[in-house]
């Protein structure tokens, strides 16, 4: 039974594919429940599972069984353009390769989202400038992504994520191309976000003992299957 | 995705590969500029011959005869109660008749007579016809050498180009010089029974006239090309025109002077042997003559040969517009080309607007609204190389009619209903090329988008 004070809920929830005439499993029947203001790291080897659980919470990607529970509601049986909305207005993404567009300032990456969510012109700017201010970023204003160091971008990258207030923050093995302190920065600023915010954060990681300081709850995936789960040393400390 | 937000991302997306995108516009600009010239021409063509009929008065004008004058040409004898009614005689009362009929500008006879003139006391035979004062307007004295007549009743000729060559080798030097009209004057004859003139304007009385040779004195004004609607209505074409008004009062004799009187011994009435029967427009021109051949005359014109020209126009346009239209569809190649690049090119920018909310519509949009604006910005381009292009040709062709001694003329035309049309083409056809890459890139899965390095 699905706990009513989860944000997301995954019930017996499965993902295969066919490549070639190899058969899959990419997520196989995982039950979890990630309430609300959690902040949730997924670990696992290469090729577990956690990526493309990650999408399916996202709505990027649609189960082959089982159920979704996301804010409420059943990713499954959402259509397209209700999935579209779904990411629109209730996720926010960052990935490792941060994503930002090239060719747009730091500004214009931020008011994309904004965009998408048909925001009126004169409410962009001030959500805009107070997404740069959450990650500390409004020097760096009117420049472009490739002028800015890798833990700038993915700051970028989270006022992006954050910039519609979205009530759960999905994030792909954010410190995957940082190094070591920029990595322990970035969850640090996560951390704090998620405080500030309150909101849930799914995030998938190898990083063990970055999982272990900055998470609430661990989730550990093999060959596509949730081995276990255990409560962060962090935490417990 | 709003409008403006939508053509925001599309106009930037577009600056992005600058190069490449305007080479796919300039594509389509060639398409369009080809479509353009082909219909400006083909449209500029069209003009020329309808200015140039409707001046020369063949489409406007119809020709009035007595019914009987066209009997025994192979037409269909008439039925027997018709026949036995007198036919209408074209006299003054018809005259007067004919231009009280509603859109008829004006009612002239043919005054056109064979006889000799004399220049330099040489003799030439040749058809000499009477001009009306209107026919100055008609296209055909544009471009001649001199002018036209003073006035209405000035005693002045011009003459045919062909003719002028018989008389001087240098035409020019003919134009002030003077030359003889010599011509059989029709004089009345006193009536056996009645005694004495009648009272018809050209004194001709019922008895019959008598024939006296009579000279006048013309001035050479001007040289022309051709006669206006040469060789229809009258016997051959006329070598020397002179004012209309003049040739009426010289009671010259015609064609038809014997058979009026053969027909008709009592009759004290001036008869035409046609008389021409113009209308304020061509479109009138159907009506008109209907009602001419109700009023019990026979009437032609040549309407049938008007609307073989629209026909014949109607193909010639539809083939330019396809011919046209060829280099238009390569373009749209193009720009389906530039678009599919630019799918592979953004993948991963679309998988990230997917994953950031965008619709697959959102998605799709951009790329058509980017579609779009190369058409447009291709049509705009596209037209103005048209009308470039066209007013080339114009100028080329005229270059080399002002080396033949030919007048200019307006040989490419863009009025703004091609403007539009070609713009609205242009658009759409991109539109429409632009529906392939952006379903395309609509239906990309975002999470393989994401992928994509």
């Amino acid at each position: 039974m699905p706990n009513s004070n989860a944000a997301i809920h995954l019930e017996h929830v499965s993902r295969h594919y066919t490549m070639g005439e190899t058969h899959v499993r990419a997520v196989d029947d995982v039950t979890l429940s990630v309430p609300g203001n959690e902040f949730l790291a997924l670990l696992g080897s290469s090729g577990s599972g956690k990526s493309t659980l990650l999408n399916l919470i996202a709505g990027l990607d649609r189960p082959s069984a089982g159920s979704i529970l996301a804010n409420g509601q059943d990713l499954a049986t959402l259509s397209s353009l209700e999935l579209a909305r779904y990411r629109r207005n209730t996720i926010g993404m960052i990935f490792q390769s941060f994503n930002l567009l090239p060719r747009m300032t730091l500004e214009e990456n931020i008011e994309l989202p904004l965009r998408l969510a048909e925001v009126e012109r004169t409410d962009r700017g001030p959500r805009v400038r107070e997404a740069l201010q959450r990650v500390r970023l409004t020097h760096r204003v009117g420049h472009r992504p490739t002028e800015l160091s890798g833990g700038e971008q993915q700051r970028v990258a989270i006022a992006r994520a954050l910039v519609n207030r979205p009530r759960i923050l999905l994030a792909d093995e954010p410190t995957g191309n940082l190094d070591s302190s920029t990595g322990e920065a970035i969850l640090s600023l996560l951390r704090e976000l998620q405080a500030q915010l309150g909101m849930t954060i799914v995030m998938v990681t190898h990083e063990r003992p970055l999982a272990e300081r900055f998470a609430d709850r661990l989730a550990t995936m093999g060959d596509g299957k949730l081995l276990a789960t255990s409560v962060a040393k962090g935490q417990v400390q | 995705m709003r409008a403006r937000d939508l053509t925001d991302l599309a106009l930037r997306n577009l600056r992005e590969a600058m190069l490449r995108n305007a080479l796919t516009t300039l594509g389509v600009a060639v398409g369009v500029a080809s479509l353009v010239a082909m219909l400006s021409l083909g449209v500029g063509l069209q003009q020329l011959a309808a200015k140039r009929l409707s001046q020369s008065g063949l489409f406007d004008t119809i020709f009035v005869t007595p019914k009987n004058n066209f009997r025994g040409m192979g037409r269909p004898a008439r039925d027997a109660a018709e026949s036995n009614k007198p036919p209408r005689v074209l006299d003054d009362d018809a005259r007067k008749e004919l231009a009280a009929l509603p859109n008829v500008m004006e009612v002239n006879p043919q005054v056109r007579f064979f006889t000799e003139v004399r220049f330099n006391n040489k003799p030439f035979a040749t058809v000499v016809a009477g001009m009306p004062d209107s026919s100055k307007n008609s296209g055909s004295f544009d471009g001649m050498q001199g002018n036209f007549f003073s006035s209405p009743t000035a005693d002045e000729a011009i003459l045919q180009i062909e003719f002028a060559k018989d008389l001087s080798e240098d035409t020019r030097s003919l134009i002030g010089q003077g030359l003889v009209l010599r011509y059989a004057e029709r004089q009345a004859l006193a009536s056996s029974g009645n005694g004495g003139a009648g009272g018809n304007e050209t004194g001709e009385d019922s008895g019959g006239f008598s024939v006296v040779p009579k000279e006048l004195r013309l001035k050479i004004v001007g040289i022309v090309e051709t006669e206006p609607a040469a060789g229809y209505g009258g016997y051959g074409n006329a070598r020397l025109l002179m004012p209309l008004q003049t040739a009426s009062t010289l009671r010259a004799a015609q064609v038809n002077d014997l058979r009026d009187i053969v027909r008709d011994a009592n009759a004290k009435k001036t008869t035409y042997a046609s008389l021409s029967v113009r209308a304020k427009s061509p479109a009138q021109v159907e009506t008109l003559e209907a009602a001419i051949k109700k009023m019990g005359f026979a009437a032609f014109s040549l309407l049938d040969a008007s609307k073989s020209l629209q026909t014949f126009f109607s193909v010639f346009d539809s083939l330019l517009l396809i011919f046209g239209s060829l280099a238009l569809a390569v373009a749209t190649l193009g720009i389906v080309n530039t678009l599919v690049m630019a799918i592979l090119e953004r993948r991963r920018e679309i998988g990230v607007l997917k994953a950031l909310g965008a619709a697959d519509s959102d998605v799709q949009q951009i790329f058509f609204v980017e579609a779009g604006v190369m058409g447009l910005c291709g049509g705009i381009l596209g037209v103005s190389l048209g009308w470039l292009l066209g007013r080339a040709i114009t100028f080329g062709t005229n270059v080399y009619l002002k080396r033949q001694n030919l007048n200019a003329i307006e040989l490419s035309s863009v009025p703004l209903w091609l403007v539009g049309a070609a713009l609205i083409f242009a658009i759409v056809v991109s539109l429409a090329a632009g529906m392939y890459p952006a379903s395309r890139a609509a239906k990309l899965n975002p999470v393989d988008a994401l992928r994509y390095e």
